[in-house]
């Protein structure tokens, strides 16, 4: 369902920045006044969302455990997929946010015969976790562009991204990992046919989009030159709310328009999207919870009372019979 | 029990690789065997429950209130303000399909509907609709959908066809817990009568007489009686079980089925063989003689009012702490919600055994201690004798319940028990134990004949695991540690892999058992002869 829908989306908004490149009144609009939307919408879209989850409380401490749990002194705990302390815990959700832990598991069940076989399946892993990563690093270096001097950190990730380079113009492994990782989950989706069922506009809507970004990137980088000095002098004049002239707008070239058009799209989508699993992640209440419910109370905000059958009304009804089979009773009578 | 479908054809049926179709457009198709009677009404009037009546699921007409969409959004909104977990499950899934064939009812059903991702989407599509921007303006393009009449029945239809076993939430990127969505959906479902019967009459009985079959304390009594002829008969040796006794040291609680169901009681006999051995100050108690917690299986609120019942009886027979007996579910409120619900059990005291010394650090203030826990303690001090020669007539596997796995992790505890109390074991394959175990099939209130063909199809994946084993290595028992499990394999089994026994962890240990005083077994507790016995 929708993938059909989502070109559309992307074909709209990418014919839209398209002639914005050329036609300048719209690209003044599209380069001065949209990025500005876009960041407010991002910014207090996000903040909105997590103030939202963080409104509802947590009742029960429901973490899905994996492995050991604390128990007898001489029973090894598996800490790091059970944690009973705050340390493991941290442990748990980094493991699970930097390197995808719980995907890692992940099997592909099959009949061989008559057997039903589950055989390791990372490839899901592999590349959610090259795009990510590649994501994170490639919006990293690109605070060269926003910033004067250049980070340090930004030339060291350079240089580790660029390392197996020989010659020029010196080709990042995070572009090639990024394009892979977004092509696997694409085509994951037309061709696995249980994710295809799933799948919604919104599943491929952003990995078009951000496809879209990266390969516009990629041709700016490699293929269709821009006018960097122009885009640094734009990117730091918006990112300090001064005023860009018409003539640095002139030097920006349509497919950086492209670009960048993409990108705030993206943080205008992200924060109503399924994109939030950002932030998400780290509020999820069966990862993000010790297992410690036998040692520790958890308190629920709203517990009430509740009707209950005391023992009472049960001796009640079945004193005679109790007091017949010589169960001891409350009352004789 | 009557089935017409056979192994070989419901084979045929399952495929993995589904054909595409729109979801939204496939209908939801009530077949029989696949479904669950709808609850009675004398058991809903019992518990104060929403609009009790006579009906059918089968019927076209379910006889809901006017309003009914009203009330369901309504306790949907309040839900979602009440449980964080909620709000992040409706919001966060990215649909990447990590979990589509973790769940035991695809593979065995082929269903997409039975993928947990999809089962999500069932609630999602409603909540978009409701809740998100999106979804009010844009409606299916977005995967939205208004709430109707047939949406509900395919609620009601796949929502009873997942066993809350969470083992989807292990596979999740962001551990997103579809049992914690079927609860919750199963609970909305409640507000407007919509419900099955063998999760309503259970909590009604459990209610009234103290467990899910009904039984009064007369009834209890005779059962205990009958346990101890049994024994006596087994080992020379006269028991008597204490029941409703005030001022023991502490309260044991137990599956129901324990005390009645086959092979329950095998279990049963062993957790009073050990019991008197020990010399444990112990009782029974017919106000709280349900562990199981049917109220689980579809409201937060009947999960409470029947737990109550456990500490409240503590309380009364002046206990010091509280030990439970091999069940899965009942695990998963004990360890993660009464406490909360019901708590705090400030009148007890932190579980120490009376016969090691050791205190249960880990259930310091739930004060209730697993009966795996305590053996194995007791195991590791050398506080028993055992004969594990007593059990060579056994080659056992072992099935680790759901609750216990990925709700608790009590994972080594019941295995170090086994591994001493009999000589031949042999585990299943990796992918289908711990905490990627494979339910039964039958948990969270499924487990009845009209929805036998369901269950053989959700029990699929344990079974085949099992009867890997068994033809492998000649494993001819399986043990497991939960009462839903011991009702189920069976039928599972003689299904699926005829021939493969099941059995309790507790019934190892009564064989294995060395009683002061006991004359020379000859049977087991199953009043099979033993094998290899040098007597
Ligand atoms: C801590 C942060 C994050 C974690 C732990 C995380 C984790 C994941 C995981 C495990 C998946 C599912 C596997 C897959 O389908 O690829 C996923 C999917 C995805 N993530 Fe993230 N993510 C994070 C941040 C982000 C950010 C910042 C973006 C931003 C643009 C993003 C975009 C996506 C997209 C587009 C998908 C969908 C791929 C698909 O399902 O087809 N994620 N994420
Ligand atoms: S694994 Fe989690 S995120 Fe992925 S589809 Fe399933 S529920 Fe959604
Ligand atoms: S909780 Fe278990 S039965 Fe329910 S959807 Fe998840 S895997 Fe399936």
């Amino acid at each position: 369902m929708g993938l059909g829908i989502s070109f559309i989306y992307f074909a709209i908004i990418l014919f839209l920045a398209w002639i914005a490149g050329v036609l300048p009144f719209l690209k003044v609009f599209f380069t001065t006044v949209i990025p500005y939307v876009a960041l407010v919408v991002f910014i207090v879209g996000v903040i909105a969302r997590i103030i939202r989850w963080g409104r509802s409380p947590v009742p029960f401490r429901i973490t899905t455990t994996c492995g050991q749990e604390k128990s007898l002194p001489w029973i090894r705990q598996n800490k790091l997929d059970n944690p009973s302390s705050w340390l493991g815990t941290l442990g748990r959700m980094l493991l699970e946010i930097l390197f995808f832990r719980s995907l890692f598991r992940n099997t592909q069940a099959e009949f061989r015969g008559d057997r039903l076989v589950y055989s390791v399946d990372k490839w899901l892993w592999f590349f959610s976790l090259a795009f990510h990563w590649s994501f994170l690093i490639i919006f990293l270096r690109h605070f060269r562009f926003f910033t004067e001097p250049i980070p340090s950190f930004v030339t060291f990730l350079q240089n580790i991204d660029g390392f197996f380079q020989v010659g020029l113009p010196i080709i990042y492994i995070t572009n090639i990992l990024i394009v892979a990782g977004l092509l696997y989950l694409f085509l994951r989706r037309i061709f696995d046919s249980k994710v295809r069922i799933v799948s919604l506009p919104s599943d491929y809507f952003p990995l078009l989009l951000i496809l879209g970004i990266a390969a516009t990137g990629i041709l700016m980088r490699y293929f269709f030159k821009t006018d960097l000095v122009a885009v640094k002098e734009f990117t730091v004049a918006i990112l300090s709310f001064q005023s860009v002239s018409g003539d640095l707008i002139n030097k920006l070239s349509p497919l950086f328009v492209i670009h960048f058009t993409f990108v705030c799209t993206l943080l205008i989508y992200f924060p109503m999207s399924k994109l939030m699993h950002l932030g998400g992640v780290f509020l999820s209440p069966t990862r993000n919870l010790a297992n410690n419910n036998r040692m520790k109370r958890h308190i629920n905000p709203w517990n009430y009372d509740v009707p209950v059958h005391t023992y009472e009304e049960y001796e009640d009804e079945f004193r005679d019979k109790m007091k017949a089979a010589g169960i001891p009773v409350e009352k004789e009578v | 029990m009557a089935t017409k479908i056979k192994p070989e054809e419901l084979l045929q049926t399952i495929n993995l690789k589904p054909k595409f179709k729109n979801w939204m457009d496939v209908p939801v198709e009530f077949r029989k065997g696949t479904f669950n009677y709808a609850g009675s009404e004398e058991a809903l009037i019992y518990l104060d429950q929403p609009n009790p009546r006579k009906w059918q699921t089968t019927d076209p007409d379910w006889k809901l209130p006017e309003n009914w969409k009203e009330i369901i959004l309504e306790g949907l909104r309040e839900r979602l303000e009440k449980f964080r977990s909620l709000k992040i499950f409706m919001d966060i899934c990215v649909r990447c399909g990590a979990c589509a064939d973790k769940c035991h009812f695809f593979l065995g059903s082929g269903d997409p509907k039975n993928m947990p991702v999809l089962r999500a989407e069932l609630l999602r599509s409603v909540y978009r609709r409701e809740f998100t921007t999106a979804g009010k303006i844009m409606g299916r393009m977005v995967g939205a959908r208004d709430l109707t009449f047939d949406v509900l029945r395919e609620w009601f239809y796949y929502f009873y066809q997942c066993t809350q076993c969470r083992r989807c939430s292990v596979f999740c990127p962001y551990g997103i817990d579809t049992a914690e969505i079927t609860f919750l959906t199963r609970e909305l479902m409640n507000l407007i009568g919509v419900n099955i019967d063998w999760i309503m009459t259970p909590v009604k009985n459990s209610y009234r007489t103290g467990n899910h079959l009904g039984i009064q304390p007369h009834g209890m009594k005779d059962s205990l009686e009958m346990a101890t002829a049994d024994i006596e008969e087994i080992t020379g040796i006269h028991i008597d079980i204490p029941l409703n006794k005030k001022g023991a040291e502490v309260l044991f609680v137990t599956p129901s089925a324990d005390f009645f169901g086959t092979p329950h009681y095998y279990t049963f006999l062993g957790y009073v063989m050990l019991f008197h051995e020990i010399g444990l100050d112990y009782t029974f108690s017919t106000y709280a003689s349900e562990g199981g917690n049917f109220g689980s299986f579809v409201s937060h609120e009947l999960m409470k009012r029947l737990n109550n019942k456990i500490y409240a009886e503590a309380k009364r027979l002046k206990v010091k702490w509280i030990l439970g007996g091999e069940c899965g579910h009942m695990w998963r409120v004990i360890h993660q919600y009464m406490d909360t619900m019901n708590g705090p059990a400030d009148f007890l005291e932190v579980p120490r055994s009376p016969i090691t010394g050791t205190v249960f650090e880990n259930a310091k203030s739930t004060k209730m201690v697993h009966i795996c826990e305590f053996t194995a303690d007791l195991i590791y001090h050398g506080k028993i004798k055992l004969d594990p020669s007593r059990n060579d007539h056994w080659h056992a596997t072992f099935h680790d319940s759901c609750n216990p796995s990925r709700g608790m992790g009590l994972i080594e505890e019941p295995r170090y028990i086994i591994k001493n109390v009999m000589r031949n074991f042999t585990e299943m394959p990796d992918n289908t134990i711990r905490e990627q175990t494979f339910c039964c099939g039958s948990g969270a209130g499924l487990g009845t004949d009209e929805n036998f063909e369901m269950r053989m199809r959700g029990g699929f994946p344990r079974a085949n695991a099992a009867k890997y084993v068994k033809d492998k290595y000649g494993v001819n028992i399986c043990l497991c540690i939960c009462a839903i499990d011991k009702a189920n394999l069976p039928h599972l089994f003689e299904f699926w892999a005829p021939g493969l026994e099941v059995g309790g962890v507790h019934e190892m240990v009564g064989n294995a058992l060395v009683m002061s005083g006991e004359k020379p077994r000859e049977t087991d507790l199953r009043f099979q002869p033993l094998i290899n016995q040098e007597v």
